[in-house]
């Protein structure tokens, strides 16, 4: 537990110092809801993903957007909504092939599949390849998947970007012989 | 002219309708002055503290309708506290007492109360119309009010009116012999809706128009009412939920394919997107198109239902249609005037859902804009440039990069020389908001070139005083000033105070006046009320015996016939 404590010093993160107060605030605000609720193995979990992933979100400015607070409201439920909803795949479990441990990582916390793939090659250390829309990923042993609604195993990449965070429920980064079945194309 | 006798005047002054034409007619001589006073019909006051109710009644004893404005324009977005100002009731009490006939009531930015609604719906037997825009401070009782006793009212229009629903029965207020109803708005009510009262009502009132629903109305409801009033022009379909209902679905279609005369669709506040091909029919028809709160739906969803609109003129859009939905917009909407983009997302450095490419291609497909309010992310001087070259009609460009200081994203230097092309270009510019990196050039532009610029709002923009300076001294049909966050101060502020004297007002927050150069400027400027609103202090400021180099937090100055108003909250000192 102690070596998270100190992890703050040392982190590398955007912005100017001296505004580590009110980064940390929105940021813990919007990415980490459920941490609070958690126990504390998963507050430390989660504040290290939150250290490598999250990007720092601005401080917010009074009236700024110039943006009627009718308007914000429709935005602010809309994200509400998809952080809120339990099965949706908001946290999710990811399973590594070979791993000896499970991780969890809030989808909520990127804006597309290649922030969230960095995100999983820094977790897991381990490189993803490139995607291509026919063939999959080449050029590596790891293929990142996810198990959706219905129960199936599909190749991260395919749908657009906010489908994918509503219906995945589990991620798992395939490796090897297993991985070659999905259209792996080493 | 004296040789006519003053009802043939007054007949010829019949036809004159706009507020400015009439106030230079009474103007050209004392006999004029007369007759116009006695024969206006519309009364606009654009800022309710210039003048007031005795003063108005005095000079119109006849009017009919009134407009009038509260709130500076910036409240709309918070930098206004509760209880500024801008009460309504001491103008209702007045206009009561007297012999007015008043039918119609126009607020925007004011505060209304339950009593003076019961007050209104009561004092005036012929009231016809109701519009109510930005307000607050009322609930659906005060609605119920005048549901009740409004016997011939036909408009009951609420605009993103902040009110307290108590979920009663207001809508059943209305009696059984009332069928006059011609607009009913109540779109940014927030609770249930009697849907029995409702449809009883819309089905008694053969010449409903407009029909603007709030998220309380479920699609087969919607379906039943299309049914009962295919004559409507103008439809906010409230929250469009699907039901998964497919039943509702037909009977909605079926009801839409008999709208032939809708002209104007907003709302879909919660909207599904595959119902959305229900309206597809009656596109083609369309003349505007308010889908700016529909979060909802998927930007690919937007653009088939926009590829039917070929007529259309005004359209209210979120950023999410990207600009590749905006690229269709330019191809299939040629008559399109009015464009406006909301954001979708506040925080800014995210999802660049349209960016300057967006905004070129409106520019370069559609010949009829006028009007353009655009959220993007990122802006170049190129592309403004560009625009400029397009559309030089513009009468309205408001751009707002949602990061403060942004440059142009290719070049890194400050968007002077873009935002100097369209001012340059558009000679008819009467309203400019300006935003990302600008410096006190983009202010010598705008002095030098809108000469016809009524409104121009500010924020995080300029290096001195010289940008204010530019602006003030320049633009001579200036009616409205709003700065934020800039860093203009005394200097500015004190170069030429009879010039607040040709303005409405000038809002500055967040700059570099202070306490003392406001104390100034309203000991040389007697005319204007001179207004510090510092919630934080309090009293605290003047206490202490200042200086007055104190920063001033927000100053709202605005020219006034009538002096220091009485209404002020203790946060609010006006000197």
């Amino acid at each position: 537990m102690d070596e998270f404590v100190n992890l703050k010093e040392t982190e590398l993160r955007l912005g100017l110092p001296g505004t580590d107060n009110v980064s940390e605030e929105i940021e813990r605000v919007s990415c980490n809801k459920r941490a609070l609720q958690g126990d504390t193995e998963n507050e430390t979990e989660s504040s290290m993903m939150k250290m490598e992933t999250c990007p720092p979100r601005k401080a917010q400015i009074v009236g700024w957007p110039p943006v009627r607070s009718s308007r914000k409201n429709i935005i602010q439920t809309k994200k509400n909504e998809s952080d809120s909803e339990g099965g949706r795949g908001v946290y999710v479990k990811v399973s590594m092939d070979g791993a000896p441990y499970l991780r969890k990582i809030d989808l909520s916390c990127y804006k597309g599949y290649k922030e969230l793939l960095k995100a999983l090659e820094i977790m897991f250390n381990f490189s993803v390849g490139e995607y291509f829309e026919r063939e999959g990923y080449k050029g590596s042993d790891f293929v990142p998947t996810y198990e959706d609604k219905d129960g199936d195993w599909m190749l991260i990449g395919d749908v657009p970007w906010e489908m994918f965070v509503c219906t995945c429920k589990r991620l798992r980064i395939m490796k090897g012989s297993e991985a070659k079945g999905l259209g792996c194309g080493v | 002219m004296n040789y006519f006798p003053d009802e043939v005047i007054e007949h010829v002054f019949d036809f004159v309708t706009s507020h400015k034409d009439r106030n230079s007619i009474s103007l050209v001589c004392k006999s004029w002055f007369k007759i116009e006073r006695y024969s206006r019909q519309n009364v606009f006051i654009g800022n309710c503290y210039a003048i007031n109710p005795e003063r108005l009644l005095r000079r119109f004893p006849c009017f009919k309708s009134l407009t009038l404005k509260g709130k500076p324009h910036f409240a709309d977005f918070n930098l206004v506290p509760h209880g500024w100002g801008g009460f309504v009731q001491p103008w209702i009490e007045a206009l009561a007492r007297s012999r007015v006939g008043l039918e119609e009531l126009r607020l925007k930015r004011m505060v209304v109360t339950d009593e003076s609604l019961e007050l209104l719906s009561r004092s005036f037997v012929n009231f016809k119309s109701l519009v109510l825009v930005s307000c607050e401070g009322f609930s659906t009782d005060g609605l119920a009010s005048i549901a009740s006793n409004c016997r011939h009212l036909q408009d009951l229009d609420l605009q993103e009116n902040e009110i307290d629903d108590h979920r009663g029965q207001w809508l059943s207020c209305f009696p059984e012999t009332y069928t006059s109803l011609v607009t009913l708005n109540f779109a940014c009510l927030e609770g249930e809706t009697n849907l029995v009262a409702l449809e009883r009502l819309v089905a008694r009132s053969p010449n409903l128009r407009s029909l603007k629903l709030n998220r309380a109305v479920p699609l087969d409801a919607l379906a039943r009412l299309m049914a009962c009033a295919p004559q409507i022009v103008d439809l906010g379909v409230g929250s469009y939920e699907d039901e998964q209902d497919s039943e509702s679905c037909l009977k909605l279609q079926a009801a839409i394919r008999k709208c032939t005369s809708l002209r104007s669709l907003s709302g879909f506040l919660e909207a599904a997107p595959h119902c959305l091909s229900a309206f597809h029919p009656v596109c083609h028809n369309l003349t505007s198109l308010n889908l700016s709160y529909a979060a909802e739906i998927h930007g690919s969803h937007l653009i088939k239902l926009i590829e039917h609109c070929k007529k259309l003129q005004r359209l209210w859009i979120l950023d999410s249609i990207g600009d590749k939905g905006l690229e269709v917009v330019a191809s299939t909407c040629k008559e399109l005037q009015e464009l406006r983009v909301f954001p979708t997302d506040l925080q800014g450095g995210g999802n660049t859902a349209v960016t300057e490419d967006g905004l070129v291609a409106i520019s370069a497909g559609c010949p009829k804009l006028h009007s353009i309010l655009y959220f993007c992310q990122q802006m170049t001087n190129a592309a403004l440039i560009t625009v400029a070259k397009n559309c030089p009609n513009f009468i309205r460009f408001r751009l707002c990069i949602l990061e403060p200081h942004k440059p142009d994203h290719v070049t890194s230097q400050p968007l002077d020389e873009g935002f100097g092309a369209i001012v340059q270009a558009c000679k008819n510019l009467k309203r400019l908001s300006v935003s990302g990196l600008l410096t006190d050039q983009v202010f010598l532009y705008i002095g030098m070139y809108a000469t016809e610029l009524e409104m121009l709002s500010i924020a995080f923009a300029g290096d001195t005083d010289k940008g204010m300076l530019y602006v003030l001294n320049g633009c001579k049909k200036m009616r409205k000033l709003e700065i934020r966050d800039s860093p203009f101060g005394d200097a500015a502020l004190l170069a030429d105070v009879n010039k607040y004297e040709t303005m409405r007002s000038l809002w500055m927050s967040s700059c570099e006046v202070t306490l003392g150069g406001c104390k100034r400027l309203a000991r040389k400027a007697p005319w204007l009320n001179v207004e510090i609103i510092n919630e934080n202090d309090n009293n605290r400021m003047e206490e202490n015996g200042y200086e007055g180099r104190q920063k001033v937090d927000k100053l709202y100055l605005y020219r006034t016939v009538v002096g220091t108003r009485v209404d002020a909250p203790p946060f609010v000192w006006i000197h």
